[in-house]
């Protein structure tokens, strides 16, 4: 077995396992850090796939943005102390049935499906052809996503302060 | 297929890395209908978006999307950051509201 074989495996495995952990916990502080191993296991397999640039985006955006986020969220909303971290799990059954079909049909897709595999090109770094696209062919989703990501902070911001000024009674 | 699947335990492949991505989608589906605090499907959600991630990286790895790819990883990365900041300031709103985030118990449209 090769190295990256064994790297795949083992990544594979910490994602998965991550990620049913976070599922299953009865803690939702462990499922936030169960989460976060599930994002650097991703980050991994995005870097054995050869795209370095979004693996650095994964690790930057994700694991130290969107879960500090997360986990503040926990944080705040919160009832009492560690008595209302448990969560309630309904729907066990037919939750499980659902996602396990999907799971079948999906990888029953994958493996009857046959593939157009090209040749493997084996990039140094995609950083530079990246930026070339995004000024280039993709210069309006970019622009457009600027804009986006603007509305989406100041709508953020508006919702969290508004939520302030009204517990003190104003408008 | 027979052969596909003697060889599985040989060099990843595309069809690797989409199994992988099918069963992190499954996990998500299951986070966001069997729990009921809002946060634990918030990232549900965001494992769903990363199996479509892994994806659309794998198969500009091993197909012609090539780098296309990455770009429309790089953007669904960018949705994904944007969805979470608001989700989140409007889970603390409803916090606010209904002093819990039990989605079965938030059920009024006008608070």
């Amino acid at each position: 077995m090769e190295l990256t074989t064994i790297l795949f495996y083992l990544f594979s495995v910490v994602t998965l396992g991550a990620a049913a952990i976070m599922v299953f916990s009865k803690n939702i502080v462990h499922s936030a850090f169960a989460l976060m191993f599930t994002l650097v296991g991703v980050a991994a397999l995005y870097v054995l796939l050869y795209a370095d640039f979004l693996a650095a985006t994964q690790l930057l955006v994700y694991v130290g943005g969107i879960l500090i986020l997360i986990l503040f969220g926990v944080m705040l909303t919160s009832q009492g102390y560690t008595l209302n971290f448990k969560t309630i799990t309904v729907n066990l059954i037919p939750a499980s049935l659902l996602s396990a079909g999907a799971a079948v049909l999906l990888i029953f897709a994958f493996l009857t499906t046959d593939w157009k595999i090209s040749e493997v090109t084996e990039r140094t770094d995609t950083v530079y052809d990246l930026g070339m696209l995004l000024m280039g062919d993709y210069i309006l989703p970019f622009i457009v996503a600027g804009v986006l990501l603007l509305i989406a902070i100041i709508g953020a911001i508006l919702m969290s302060t508004r939520l302030s000024v009204k517990n003190k009674g104003g408008a | 297929m027979e052969l596909m699947s003697i060889q599985s335990f040989a060099e990843p492949g595309l069809i690797h890395f989409l199994i992988v991505s099918a069963i992190l989608f499954s996990l998500g589906i299951m986070a966001v209908l069997s729990r009921r605090n809002t946060i634990m499907v918030l990232m549900g959600v965001e494992l769903i978006l990363n199996s479509a991630n892994i994806n659309f990286i794998a198969f500009s790895r091993f197909t012609e999307l090539s780098l296309h790819g990455h770009m429309i990883g790089l953007f669904v990365i960018i949705i994904a950051a944007a969805e979470a900041a608001v989700a989140l300031a409007i889970v603390l709103n409803v916090y606010n509201k209904f002093k819990t985030i039990n989605l079965d118990e938030i059920s009024l449209l006008k608070g």
